[in-house]
């Protein structure tokens, strides 16, 4: 770690790096340009696979792999959407990308349109990022002018155009088919899988949807290689550079780009300056609100990359790191996240449309001195019924179109079970009849 | 009362159904364009709308309703949208939100008679680092405190 500098934000800060001009004087759009003119869409799969980039964006599914899923011979246009939706809360990687360096953003576009045959590409980006958006839409009329998108870029016969389409403020369109939907002009209400996106995507088309982070590692692999990536990390099977969001109770929180698999202790004492005011740390949700809690215990020597935090019975998610210290109240907290997936849940399945109502209905009962000895078991059996046991063993889970379900069934489950001291707390007295 | 877009932005939609592979697909962006001109999306404007997207009023309705960003009543001049989710409750929302309930004299959901603020707290804007957060129409105020906010309304006119 101490020798590790950074890549994805090595431009962060540096006056102008939003322009063009900045980033052509930084090697910029050369692993583009390498991409269309020397190299085919199979050497560019091939590269991004041996490299074993995984999805930033939640899943950690492997790049390459979902881009060799898209059907060569369909005669069907193909699609590539950028997921920058980011509504994961405790996420806040990508707005950083987007702000300071959108360039990377779209030579990282350009690669993967060239890996699927794409020319016409979307920025899907979360409405309320008015800023954002208008940034990327001038950063792609700098593109334009300069033949690095449009008819024959780089000099090439490729054609290729992005457009930036901005949502309205849904959770639920950061999952891939909630977004295309969207896209689409409907109400974000994922799809049933399969078939998946490869197959049948925006338009019934073959679409490749890749978080923000996942393209911007793109021009980097192009010109540095699979094995450069591959070496960067703890674990060789979920390398390169990651950037970890750290909020809640530390002293500096803050988007940091660590080698993936850094711990998570280094994370929050080292380079989010430790716990705020020097409390003492009660839990950390390691990847996002979806991730379950893990207690201050059970985060030493946890390793931040997919596998190692799975291990651990949570998930790196979206490397959304929220601290909590001793001073959190475990059950407003819950019931914090409770209400957001209640207003979140896209309303399609009735198991998490009336369980995630139910959660936060019982849990404001708790927070306000209502509780009853029955409620806890009854939450267990609520989230149960939304999402299933915390089991990564099973390769589809629940009961639930999408993983929705599961974002909410087990953060909440974690809490009970390993705060429910805290929970029995709040229980008004029983009363004896 | 009927609903036209300004010729400039009824250019910037004709180039969107120009550069999108199918009419529905423009749906999110022409509201957009229609709210930030109206204000807000009236019955008439989804109807029009709905209209220069081949859809049926009712579609396009059904779209509106599942957004929260679109609205489909008059808001404030400033739409004060305070962050409520994890990190921004832990940072202080609630004392955000109800400085700002006091300093205008409005319930959340409300607007000030005068029509200039209306008052929401909204679920995970994205930016957790730099809690609390508010967003005013199009703009982040991030980091706040008390005097912040008050800095920032001050401003406001």
């Amino acid at each position: 770690m101490s020798d590790f500098q950074p890549i994805l934000t090595k431009h962060v800060g540096q006056p102008g790096s939003a322009t063009l001009d900045y980033y052509l004087i930084h090697e910029g759009y050369q692993a583009a340009r390498q991409a269309i003119l020397e190299l085919t869409s199979d050497a560019v799969i091939q590269v991004v696979k041996d490299s074993g980039l995984q999805g930033r964006g939640g899943a950690g599914f492997p790049t390459g792999m979902k881009w060799s899923f898209i059907p060569r011979d369909s005669r069907k246009p193909k699609y590539l959407i950028n997921n920058a939706d980011e509504s994961e809360p405790g996420t806040f990687k990508d707005r950083l990308l987007i702000n300071h360096n959108p360039h990377q953003v779209i030579e990282g576009m350009i690669i993967a349109s060239k890996a699927i045959d794409c020319h016409l590409a979307f920025i899907y980006i979360r409405g309320e990022f008015v800023k954002e958006a208008r940034l990327l839409e001038t950063a792609l009329e700098e593109c334009r002018a300069n033949q690095i998108l449009g008819t024959g870029i780089f000099g090439s016969d490729f054609d290729l155009d992005i457009l930036v389409h901005r949502g309205a403020g849904a959770y639920i369109c950061g999952e891939e088919t909630g977004l295309i939907e969207s896209l689409e002009g409907k109400r974000g209400w994922p799809r049933i899988k399969p078939p998946f996106p490869a197959i049948e995507g925006y338009l019934q088309c073959p679409t490749v949807v890749n978080n923000v982070e996942t393209l911007a590692n793109l021009p980097h692999i192009i010109l540095n290689g699979a094995d450069w990536f591959r070496n960067i990390g703890a674990s060789h099977d979920s390398p390169g550079p990651k950037l970890y969001c750290v909020s809640g109770h530390v002293k500096k929180p803050g988007v940091y780009e660590a080698p993936s698999g850094t711990e998570l202790t280094e994370l929050i004492y080292d380079l989010a300056g430790g716990i705020k005011d020097d409390r003492r740390l009660k839990a950390v949700i390691p990847g996002g609100s979806s991730s379950p809690v893990l207690t201050a215990s059970e985060i030493d020597g946890l390793k931040m990359d997919f596998p190692s935090v799975k291990a651990a019975g949570s998930m790196l998610g979206s490397a959304g790191i929220m601290v909590l210290d001793e001073t959190t109240d475990m059950v407003q907290a819950c019931y914090n996240l409770a209400r957001f997936y209640a207003h979140e849940s896209c309303g399609q399945c009735t198991p998490c449309r009336e369980g995630t109502t139910w959660l936060t209905k019982i849990l404001h009962r708790f927070t306000h001195g209502q509780g009853r000895r029955e409620d806890l078991d009854l939450i267990l059996e609520v989230t149960d019924n939304i999402g299933g046991l915390i089991d990564f063993s099973m390769g589809s889970y629940g009961k639930t179109i999408c993983p929705f379900g599961e974002a909410v069934a087990w953060p909440v489950r974690a809490f009970v079970e390993k705060f429910r001291d805290e929970f029995m707390e709040y229980l008004v007295e029983d009363v004896v009849t | 009362m009927s609903f036209a877009f300004t010729p400039e932005r009824k250019s910037r939609f004709k180039e969107l159904i120009k550069r999108y592979p199918d009419k529905r697909s423009v749906a999110l962006p022409a509201l957009h364009l229609a709210q930030e001109q109206e204000g807000y999306l009236a019955r008439e404007t989804i109807e029009a709308l709905a209209r220069m997207l081949g859809l049926a009023p009712a579609a396009l309705m059904d779209t509106v309703s599942f957004y929260t960003m679109f609205t489909t009543r008059p808001q404030g001049k400033y739409l004060l949208q305070v962050c409520q989710t994890l990190a921004c409750s832990l940072a202080g929302a609630d004392q955000v939100v109800d400085h700002l309930s006091q300093r205008n004299e409005i319930k959340v959901g409300e607007t000030t008679p005068d029509g200039k603020f209306t008052l929401l707290k909204v679920e995970c804007l994205g930016s957790c680092g730099t809690a609390p957060v508010v967003q005013i129409n199009d703009d982040y105020y991030e980091r706040l405190t008390l005097d912040k906010v008050d800095r920032i309304l001050d401003k406001l006119t």
